[in-house]
Protein backbone atom coordinates (compact mmCIF):
# COMPACT_ATOMS: atom_id res chain seq x y z
CA UNK A 1 0.00 0.00 0.00
CA UNK A 2 1.50 3.51 -0.56
CA UNK A 3 3.05 5.10 2.15
CA UNK A 4 3.23 8.79 3.00
CA UNK A 5 6.48 8.33 4.40
CA UNK A 6 7.93 7.38 1.40
CA UNK A 7 6.73 10.76 -0.03
CA UNK A 8 8.23 12.47 2.38
CA UNK A 9 11.62 11.29 2.85
CA UNK A 10 12.13 11.50 -0.97
CA UNK A 11 11.34 15.02 -0.40
CA UNK A 12 13.69 15.35 2.25
CA UNK A 13 16.52 13.43 0.33
CA UNK A 14 15.90 16.05 -2.85
CA UNK A 15 15.70 19.15 -0.75
CA UNK A 16 18.78 18.29 1.63
CA UNK A 17 21.09 17.32 -1.50
CA UNK A 18 21.56 21.08 -2.37
CA UNK A 19 20.48 22.59 0.75
CA UNK A 20 22.16 23.93 4.17
CA UNK A 21 20.18 21.61 6.94
CA UNK A 22 18.32 24.59 8.57
CA UNK A 23 17.40 25.81 4.69
CA UNK A 24 15.41 22.24 4.49
CA UNK A 25 14.13 22.42 8.72
CA UNK A 26 12.34 26.25 7.32
CA UNK A 27 11.56 24.49 3.65
CA UNK A 28 9.84 21.85 5.37
CA UNK A 29 8.00 23.59 7.82
CA UNK A 30 6.65 26.10 5.24
CA UNK A 31 5.46 23.12 3.44
CA UNK A 32 3.75 21.70 6.53
CA UNK A 33 2.19 24.94 7.29
CA UNK A 34 0.71 25.14 4.00
CA UNK A 35 -0.77 21.68 4.15
CA UNK A 36 -1.85 22.29 7.51
CA UNK A 37 -3.97 25.45 6.22
CA UNK A 38 -5.26 23.93 3.27
CA UNK A 39 -6.83 21.23 5.10
CA UNK A 40 -8.32 22.93 7.88
CA UNK A 41 -10.17 25.07 5.40
CA UNK A 42 -11.36 22.64 3.23
CA UNK A 43 -12.49 20.60 6.14
CA UNK A 44 -14.13 23.74 7.43
CA UNK A 45 -16.00 24.20 4.35
CA UNK A 46 -16.67 20.63 4.23
CA UNK A 47 -18.09 20.99 7.76
CA UNK A 48 -20.20 23.76 7.34
CA UNK A 49 -21.50 22.17 4.20
CA UNK A 50 -22.22 19.14 6.58
CA UNK A 51 -24.16 20.43 9.11
CA UNK A 52 -26.25 23.39 7.63
CA UNK A 53 -27.14 19.61 5.35
CA UNK A 54 -27.81 17.29 8.16
CA UNK A 55 -29.41 19.57 10.30
CA UNK A 56 -32.02 20.44 7.23
CA UNK A 57 -32.69 16.49 6.68
CA UNK A 58 -33.74 16.96 10.85
CA UNK A 59 -35.85 18.93 10.03
CA UNK A 60 -37.29 17.91 6.93
CA UNK A 61 -36.15 20.43 4.33
CA UNK A 62 -33.37 19.67 1.57
CA UNK A 63 -31.02 22.60 2.75
CA UNK A 64 -28.59 23.81 0.47
CA UNK A 65 -28.24 21.95 -3.02
CA UNK A 66 -28.50 24.80 -5.54
CA UNK A 67 -24.70 25.45 -5.81
CA UNK A 68 -22.68 22.60 -7.59
CA UNK A 69 -23.89 19.02 -7.42
CA UNK A 70 -26.28 18.42 -3.93
CA UNK A 71 -25.33 21.92 -3.04
CA UNK A 72 -21.56 20.87 -2.73
CA UNK A 73 -20.17 24.38 -3.81
CA UNK A 74 -22.44 26.22 -1.38
CA UNK A 75 -19.70 26.86 1.57
CA UNK A 76 -17.24 27.84 -1.38
CA UNK A 77 -19.36 30.69 -2.45
CA UNK A 78 -20.13 31.06 1.22
CA UNK A 79 -16.32 31.62 1.84
CA UNK A 80 -16.00 34.37 -1.19
CA UNK A 81 -19.01 36.39 -0.53
CA UNK A 82 -17.65 36.75 3.44
CA UNK A 83 -14.25 37.84 1.91
CA UNK A 84 -16.56 40.62 0.20
CA UNK A 85 -17.99 42.31 3.27
CA UNK A 86 -16.95 45.14 4.56
CA UNK A 87 -15.18 45.08 8.12
CA UNK A 88 -17.30 47.60 10.13
CA UNK A 89 -15.13 49.69 12.42
CA UNK A 90 -16.97 50.57 15.96
CA UNK A 91 -16.50 53.28 18.24
CA UNK A 92 -15.48 52.88 21.97
CA UNK A 93 -13.93 49.30 21.72
CA UNK A 94 -10.66 48.00 22.98
CA UNK A 95 -9.22 47.72 20.01
CA UNK A 96 -6.18 45.88 20.61
CA UNK A 97 -8.04 43.26 22.42
CA UNK A 98 -11.20 43.17 19.88
CA UNK A 99 -8.04 42.27 16.89
CA UNK A 100 -6.19 39.64 18.98
CA UNK A 101 -9.41 37.70 20.17
CA UNK A 102 -9.84 35.90 16.19
CA UNK A 103 -5.57 35.42 16.56
CA UNK A 104 -6.16 33.16 20.09
CA UNK A 105 -9.55 30.91 19.06
CA UNK A 106 -8.12 30.34 15.53
CA UNK A 107 -4.08 29.26 16.63
CA UNK A 108 -5.91 27.69 19.54
CA UNK A 109 -7.62 24.95 17.19
CA UNK A 110 -5.01 24.91 14.51
CA UNK A 111 -2.48 23.56 17.28
CA UNK A 112 -4.64 21.46 18.56
CA UNK A 113 -5.38 20.48 14.63
CA UNK A 114 -1.52 19.63 14.23
CA UNK A 115 -1.82 16.91 17.20
CA UNK A 116 -4.28 14.73 15.48
CA UNK A 117 -3.04 11.08 14.08
CA UNK A 118 -4.73 11.46 10.21
CA UNK A 119 -3.18 8.34 9.10
CA UNK A 120 -0.51 5.29 9.48
CA UNK A 121 3.07 8.17 10.00
CA UNK A 122 0.67 11.01 8.61
CA UNK A 123 0.74 13.27 11.77
CA UNK A 124 2.41 16.78 12.23
CA UNK A 125 3.29 17.33 15.76
CA UNK A 126 3.89 14.08 18.01
CA UNK A 127 5.05 15.11 20.93
CA UNK A 128 5.59 12.33 23.95
CA UNK A 129 3.22 14.43 26.09
CA UNK A 130 0.68 14.89 22.75
CA UNK A 131 -2.65 14.37 24.17
CA UNK A 132 -1.76 16.72 26.92
CA UNK A 133 -0.35 19.17 24.77
CA UNK A 134 -3.63 19.19 22.87
CA UNK A 135 -5.95 19.71 26.08
CA UNK A 136 -3.58 22.60 26.90
CA UNK A 137 -3.32 24.16 23.52
CA UNK A 138 -7.12 23.87 22.88
CA UNK A 139 -8.12 25.79 26.01
CA UNK A 140 -6.34 28.55 24.69
CA UNK A 141 -9.69 29.57 22.74
CA UNK A 142 -11.66 30.08 25.74
CA UNK A 143 -9.23 33.23 26.41
CA UNK A 144 -10.09 34.57 23.04
CA UNK A 145 -13.93 34.44 23.46
CA UNK A 146 -13.41 35.97 26.92
CA UNK A 147 -11.33 38.56 25.42
CA UNK A 148 -13.93 38.95 21.93
CA UNK A 149 -16.89 39.18 24.49
CA UNK A 150 -15.15 41.66 26.73
CA UNK A 151 -13.62 43.85 24.19
CA UNK A 152 -16.85 44.54 22.24
CA UNK A 153 -18.13 47.07 24.35
CA UNK A 154 -21.88 45.58 24.07
CA UNK A 155 -23.95 43.87 26.62
CA UNK A 156 -24.87 40.77 24.85
CA UNK A 157 -21.92 40.37 23.90
CA UNK A 158 -20.08 40.80 27.56
CA UNK A 159 -22.81 38.15 29.30
CA UNK A 160 -22.64 35.67 26.36
CA UNK A 161 -18.49 35.43 26.76
CA UNK A 162 -19.09 34.99 30.52
CA UNK A 163 -21.43 32.01 29.76
CA UNK A 164 -18.79 30.62 27.49
CA UNK A 165 -16.39 31.24 29.83
CA UNK A 166 -17.85 29.37 32.60
CA UNK A 167 -19.09 26.46 30.48
CA UNK A 168 -15.53 25.92 28.76
CA UNK A 169 -13.61 26.24 31.88
CA UNK A 170 -16.18 23.64 33.71
CA UNK A 171 -16.85 21.47 31.27
CA UNK A 172 -12.78 20.92 30.87
CA UNK A 173 -12.63 19.29 33.78
CA UNK A 174 -14.79 16.64 32.38
CA UNK A 175 -12.19 16.37 29.17
CA UNK A 176 -9.47 16.68 31.23
CA UNK A 177 -10.54 14.02 33.95
CA UNK A 178 -11.72 11.45 30.71
CA UNK A 179 -8.84 11.95 29.11
CA UNK A 180 -6.98 11.31 32.23
CA UNK A 181 -9.14 7.95 32.75
CA UNK A 182 -8.08 6.49 29.10
CA UNK A 183 -4.23 7.82 29.64
CA UNK A 184 -3.72 5.88 32.50
CA UNK A 185 -5.16 2.79 30.79
CA UNK A 186 -3.12 3.40 27.71
CA UNK A 187 0.03 4.29 30.15
CA UNK A 188 1.21 6.81 27.82
CA UNK A 189 0.20 9.95 26.61
CA UNK A 190 2.02 10.41 23.17
CA UNK A 191 -0.88 10.10 20.41
CA UNK A 192 1.17 7.73 18.61
CA UNK A 193 1.48 5.49 21.63
CA UNK A 194 -2.49 5.58 22.44
CA UNK A 195 -3.06 5.24 18.86
CA UNK A 196 -0.35 1.94 18.35
CA UNK A 197 -1.52 0.25 21.98
CA UNK A 198 -5.07 -0.03 19.74
CA UNK A 199 -3.86 -1.59 16.88
CA UNK A 200 -5.41 -5.03 17.79
CA UNK A 201 -8.71 -3.72 20.20
CA UNK A 202 -10.35 -0.25 20.37
CA UNK A 203 -10.11 1.56 24.07
CA UNK A 204 -13.92 1.41 24.35
CA UNK A 205 -13.53 -2.23 24.04
CA UNK A 206 -10.37 -3.14 26.03
CA UNK A 207 -11.31 -0.72 28.66
CA UNK A 208 -15.49 -1.89 28.96
CA UNK A 209 -17.31 -0.46 31.75
CA UNK A 210 -14.72 2.63 33.21
CA UNK A 211 -13.88 3.34 28.68
CA UNK A 212 -17.64 3.58 27.71
CA UNK A 213 -18.77 6.10 30.91
CA UNK A 214 -15.50 7.78 30.10
CA UNK A 215 -16.87 7.93 26.94
CA UNK A 216 -20.22 9.29 27.36
CA UNK A 217 -18.98 12.39 29.68
CA UNK A 218 -15.99 13.44 27.09
CA UNK A 219 -19.30 13.22 24.61
CA UNK A 220 -20.93 15.99 26.51
CA UNK A 221 -17.87 17.62 27.79
CA UNK A 222 -16.89 18.08 24.00
CA UNK A 223 -20.26 19.41 22.91
CA UNK A 224 -20.42 21.85 25.69
CA UNK A 225 -16.51 22.81 25.10
CA UNK A 226 -17.52 23.47 21.45
CA UNK A 227 -20.63 25.69 22.64
CA UNK A 228 -22.59 23.67 20.84
CA UNK A 229 -26.67 21.52 20.79
CA UNK A 230 -28.25 21.73 24.19
CA UNK A 231 -25.25 23.86 25.58
CA UNK A 232 -25.15 26.32 23.11
CA UNK A 233 -26.06 29.40 25.53
CA UNK A 234 -22.94 31.65 25.02
CA UNK A 235 -24.76 32.46 21.55
CA UNK A 236 -28.50 31.58 22.62
CA UNK A 237 -29.97 33.80 19.74
CA UNK A 238 -33.00 34.27 21.01
CA UNK A 239 -31.91 35.96 24.18
CA UNK A 240 -28.60 37.31 23.06
CA UNK A 241 -28.80 37.89 19.48
CA UNK A 242 -25.22 35.99 18.68
CA UNK A 243 -23.27 35.83 22.07
CA UNK A 244 -20.02 37.11 22.18
CA UNK A 245 -19.23 37.49 18.31
CA UNK A 246 -22.37 39.88 17.95
CA UNK A 247 -20.03 42.86 17.49
CA UNK A 248 -18.02 40.94 14.80
CA UNK A 249 -18.56 41.69 10.84
CA UNK A 250 -17.47 40.31 7.84
CA UNK A 251 -14.76 38.01 8.05
CA UNK A 252 -13.66 38.73 11.32
CA UNK A 253 -16.61 37.00 12.64
CA UNK A 254 -15.99 34.64 9.97
CA UNK A 255 -13.18 33.36 11.94
CA UNK A 256 -15.43 32.34 14.92
CA UNK A 257 -17.26 30.62 12.78
CA UNK A 258 -14.46 28.32 10.98
CA UNK A 259 -13.04 27.99 14.33
CA UNK A 260 -16.34 26.48 15.88
CA UNK A 261 -16.67 24.09 13.36
CA UNK A 262 -13.14 23.02 13.58
CA UNK A 263 -13.90 22.57 16.72
CA UNK A 264 -15.81 20.34 16.57
CA UNK A 265 -13.75 18.01 14.40
CA UNK A 266 -11.11 18.37 16.70
CA UNK A 267 -13.85 16.75 19.61
CA UNK A 268 -14.97 14.20 17.43
CA UNK A 269 -11.05 13.85 16.17
CA UNK A 270 -9.60 13.09 20.21
CA UNK A 271 -12.78 11.22 21.12
CA UNK A 272 -12.04 8.79 17.98
CA UNK A 273 -8.56 8.66 18.73
CA UNK A 274 -8.73 7.77 22.39
CA UNK A 275 -11.67 5.67 21.93
CA UNK A 276 -11.91 4.16 18.55
CA UNK A 277 -8.03 3.47 17.77
CA UNK A 278 -7.81 6.74 15.54
CA UNK A 279 -6.43 5.46 12.33
CA UNK A 280 -6.38 2.27 13.88
CA UNK A 281 -8.32 -0.34 11.79
CA UNK A 282 -11.33 -2.31 13.48
CA UNK A 283 -9.37 -5.62 14.71
CA UNK A 284 -11.11 -8.53 16.98
CA UNK A 285 -8.52 -10.86 18.15
CA UNK A 286 -9.31 -14.30 16.44
CA UNK A 287 -10.69 -13.12 13.25
CA UNK A 288 -7.55 -13.27 10.94
CA UNK A 289 -9.89 -13.01 7.90
CA UNK A 290 -11.98 -9.90 9.19
CA UNK A 291 -8.73 -8.05 9.99
CA UNK A 292 -7.03 -8.42 6.83
CA UNK A 293 -10.07 -7.06 5.30
CA UNK A 294 -9.93 -4.25 7.90
CA UNK A 295 -6.39 -3.49 6.69
CA UNK A 296 -7.14 -2.68 3.04
CA UNK A 297 -8.87 -0.17 4.42
CA UNK A 298 -6.44 3.06 4.52
CA UNK A 299 -5.92 4.23 7.53
CA UNK A 300 -6.42 8.00 6.76
CA UNK A 301 -10.38 6.93 5.90
CA UNK A 302 -10.27 5.60 8.90
CA UNK A 303 -10.10 8.50 10.97
CA UNK A 304 -11.67 10.77 8.95
CA UNK A 305 -14.59 8.50 9.14
CA UNK A 306 -14.92 7.63 12.61
CA UNK A 307 -14.13 11.58 13.30
CA UNK A 308 -16.98 12.54 10.84
CA UNK A 309 -19.54 9.77 12.26
CA UNK A 310 -18.76 11.14 16.04
CA UNK A 311 -18.96 14.75 14.63
CA UNK A 312 -22.77 13.31 13.54
CA UNK A 313 -23.60 12.20 16.82
CA UNK A 314 -22.70 15.47 18.06
CA UNK A 315 -24.75 17.48 16.00
CA UNK A 316 -27.79 14.93 16.08
CA UNK A 317 -27.35 16.03 19.71
CA UNK A 318 -28.50 19.48 18.85
CA UNK A 319 -31.83 18.64 17.14
CA UNK A 320 -32.75 16.08 19.70
CA UNK A 321 -32.28 17.72 23.10
CA UNK A 322 -33.71 21.68 24.36
CA UNK A 323 -31.21 24.02 25.47
CA UNK A 324 -30.21 24.29 28.90
CA UNK A 325 -30.35 27.09 31.72
CA UNK A 326 -27.25 28.29 32.35
CA UNK A 327 -27.40 27.16 36.28
CA UNK A 328 -29.00 23.75 35.15
CA UNK A 329 -25.85 23.84 32.65
CA UNK A 330 -23.20 23.99 35.62
CA UNK A 331 -25.09 21.89 37.99
CA UNK A 332 -24.87 19.02 35.28
CA UNK A 333 -20.93 19.81 34.96
CA UNK A 334 -20.29 20.36 38.94
CA UNK A 335 -22.87 18.12 40.62
CA UNK A 336 -23.09 14.89 38.72
CA UNK A 337 -20.08 14.77 35.48
CA UNK A 338 -17.48 15.67 37.86
CA UNK A 339 -18.40 13.01 40.70
CA UNK A 340 -19.07 10.64 38.30
CA UNK A 341 -15.99 10.86 35.92
CA UNK A 342 -13.95 11.10 39.88
CA UNK A 343 -15.51 7.66 40.49
CA UNK A 344 -14.95 6.37 37.25
CA UNK A 345 -11.37 7.35 37.53
CA UNK A 346 -11.43 4.96 40.77
CA UNK A 347 -12.69 2.25 38.61
CA UNK A 348 -10.94 2.71 36.23
CA UNK A 349 -7.69 2.01 38.40
CA UNK A 350 -9.23 -0.73 39.89
CA UNK A 351 -9.67 -2.39 36.85
CA UNK A 352 -6.26 -1.70 35.72
CA UNK A 353 -4.82 -2.81 39.14
CA UNK A 354 -6.81 -6.02 39.01
CA UNK A 355 -6.28 -6.40 35.42
CA UNK A 356 -9.52 -7.03 34.39
CA UNK A 357 -8.92 -5.27 30.79
CA UNK A 358 -8.76 -7.18 27.33
CA UNK B 1 6.47 8.58 13.51
CA UNK B 2 5.61 12.36 12.33
CA UNK B 3 5.64 13.09 9.03
CA UNK B 4 9.47 14.59 8.38
CA UNK B 5 12.51 14.15 11.10
CA UNK B 6 12.01 17.76 12.63
CA UNK B 7 11.60 18.23 16.19
CA UNK B 8 8.17 18.35 17.58
CA UNK B 9 8.59 22.09 19.32
CA UNK B 10 9.66 23.36 16.06
CA UNK B 11 6.54 21.77 14.49
CA UNK B 12 4.30 23.46 17.55
CA UNK B 13 5.78 26.61 16.29
CA UNK B 14 4.90 26.20 12.95
CA UNK B 15 1.38 25.07 13.76
CA UNK B 16 1.02 28.63 15.43
CA UNK B 17 2.46 30.65 12.65
CA UNK B 18 -0.32 29.01 10.52
CA UNK B 19 -2.90 30.27 12.20
CA UNK B 20 -1.18 33.26 12.95
CA UNK B 21 -0.86 33.40 8.78
CA UNK B 22 -4.52 32.52 8.32
CA UNK B 23 -5.90 35.05 10.50
CA UNK B 24 -3.84 37.80 8.97
CA UNK B 25 -3.71 36.73 5.58
CA UNK B 26 -7.09 36.56 5.22
CA UNK B 27 -8.03 39.75 6.68
CA UNK B 28 -5.63 41.35 5.01
CA UNK B 29 -7.75 40.27 1.61
CA UNK B 30 -10.99 41.05 3.10
CA UNK B 31 -9.77 44.46 4.18
CA UNK B 32 -8.52 44.72 0.47
CA UNK B 33 -11.92 43.07 -0.81
CA UNK B 34 -14.78 44.73 0.77
CA UNK B 35 -16.29 47.71 0.48
CA UNK B 36 -15.88 50.44 3.07
CA UNK B 37 -18.39 53.11 3.82
CA UNK B 38 -18.82 55.42 6.55
CA UNK B 39 -21.55 56.12 8.82
CA UNK B 40 -21.58 57.02 12.36
CA UNK B 41 -24.64 55.45 13.25
CA UNK B 42 -22.18 52.39 12.03
CA UNK B 43 -20.03 52.61 14.94
CA UNK B 44 -23.03 52.23 17.97
CA UNK B 45 -22.80 48.74 19.93
CA UNK B 46 -25.29 46.34 18.51
CA UNK B 47 -28.89 46.23 19.75
CA UNK B 48 -32.41 46.88 19.63
CA UNK B 49 -31.99 50.23 17.40
CA UNK B 50 -31.89 53.19 20.24
CA UNK B 51 -28.68 54.45 22.12
CA UNK B 52 -27.29 52.06 24.52
CA UNK B 53 -27.69 52.86 28.09
CA UNK B 54 -25.23 53.12 30.62
CA UNK B 55 -21.68 51.90 30.85
CA UNK B 56 -21.42 48.37 28.68
CA UNK B 57 -18.38 47.18 30.34
CA UNK B 58 -20.33 46.45 33.23
CA UNK B 59 -20.20 44.50 36.22
CA UNK B 60 -21.46 40.59 35.99
CA UNK B 61 -22.13 38.58 38.62
CA UNK B 62 -19.94 36.87 41.01
CA UNK B 63 -20.78 33.34 39.85
CA UNK B 64 -19.26 33.44 37.26
CA UNK B 65 -15.76 34.15 38.84
CA UNK B 66 -16.23 31.21 41.81
CA UNK B 67 -16.78 28.95 39.21
CA UNK B 68 -13.77 30.13 37.80
CA UNK B 69 -11.46 30.08 41.29
CA UNK B 70 -12.81 26.01 41.73
CA UNK B 71 -12.02 25.19 37.99
CA UNK B 72 -8.41 26.92 38.42
CA UNK B 73 -8.22 24.62 41.56
CA UNK B 74 -9.75 20.93 39.81
CA UNK B 75 -7.48 21.41 37.16
CA UNK B 76 -4.20 22.15 38.80
CA UNK B 77 -5.09 18.66 40.74
CA UNK B 78 -5.70 16.88 37.04
CA UNK B 79 -2.46 18.21 35.84
CA UNK B 80 -0.70 16.88 38.82
CA UNK B 81 -2.56 13.06 38.06
CA UNK B 82 -1.52 13.18 34.53
CA UNK B 83 2.55 11.99 35.55
CA UNK B 84 0.92 9.25 37.86
CA UNK B 85 -1.78 8.06 34.76
CA UNK B 86 1.39 7.20 32.67
CA UNK B 87 2.85 5.20 34.81
CA UNK B 88 -0.17 3.41 36.46
CA UNK B 89 -0.18 0.26 34.71
CA UNK B 90 3.75 0.03 34.97
CA UNK B 91 3.37 0.15 38.70
CA UNK B 92 0.30 -1.62 39.07
CA UNK B 93 2.63 -4.44 37.35
CA UNK B 94 5.55 -4.55 39.24
CA UNK B 95 4.01 -3.66 42.50
CA UNK B 96 0.93 -4.43 42.85
CA UNK B 97 -2.35 -2.99 44.43
CA UNK B 98 -0.65 -1.05 46.77
CA UNK B 99 1.13 0.75 44.30
CA UNK B 100 -1.96 3.01 44.22
CA UNK B 101 -1.75 3.90 48.38
CA UNK B 102 0.10 7.42 47.55
CA UNK B 103 -2.58 8.83 44.76
CA UNK B 104 -5.38 7.51 47.01
CA UNK B 105 -4.25 9.69 49.32
CA UNK B 106 -3.72 12.51 46.85
CA UNK B 107 -7.51 11.60 45.30
CA UNK B 108 -9.06 11.72 48.54
CA UNK B 109 -7.87 15.11 49.31
CA UNK B 110 -9.27 15.80 46.03
CA UNK B 111 -12.44 14.50 46.58
CA UNK B 112 -12.81 16.43 50.15
CA UNK B 113 -11.98 19.70 48.29
CA UNK B 114 -15.04 18.76 45.80
CA UNK B 115 -17.05 17.61 48.71
CA UNK B 116 -16.37 20.91 50.92
CA UNK B 117 -16.62 23.23 48.13
CA UNK B 118 -20.28 21.46 47.43
CA UNK B 119 -20.93 21.84 51.35
CA UNK B 120 -19.99 25.56 51.66
CA UNK B 121 -22.71 26.37 48.74
CA UNK B 122 -20.07 27.16 46.21
CA UNK B 123 -21.32 25.08 43.56
CA UNK B 124 -25.08 26.67 44.24
CA UNK B 125 -26.85 29.15 41.91
CA UNK B 126 -28.73 31.96 42.66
Amino acid sequence: MFEISRLTGWLHELLSSWMPEWLTTTVECVLIGAALLVLYALLALFYIYFERRVCAFFQCRLGPNRVGPMGLLQSFADMFKILIKEIISLKNIDRFLFALAPYLVIIASVMAFAVLPWGKGLQVIDFNIGIFFLVAVSSIGVLGILLAGWSSNNKFTLIGAMRSGAQMVSYELSIGLSVLTMVALAGTMSVTGIVEAQTDLWFIFKGHLPAVIAFIIYMIAGTAETNRGPFDLPEAESELTAGYHTEYSGLHFGYFYLAEYLNLFIVSGVAALLFFGGWAPLHIPGWEGFNGVMDWIPSWLWFVGKAVALSFVIIWFKWTFPRLRIDNLLALEWKYLLPINLFNLVLMVVVIVYGLHF
Amino acid sequence: MALLTIQSTTLAVTALLTGATLVFAGLLVAKLMSPRSFNPQKGEPYECGIPTRGESMAQFRVGYYLYAILFLMFDVETVFLYPWAVNARQWADQFGPSSVTAVAVFFAILVLGLAYAWRKGALKWE
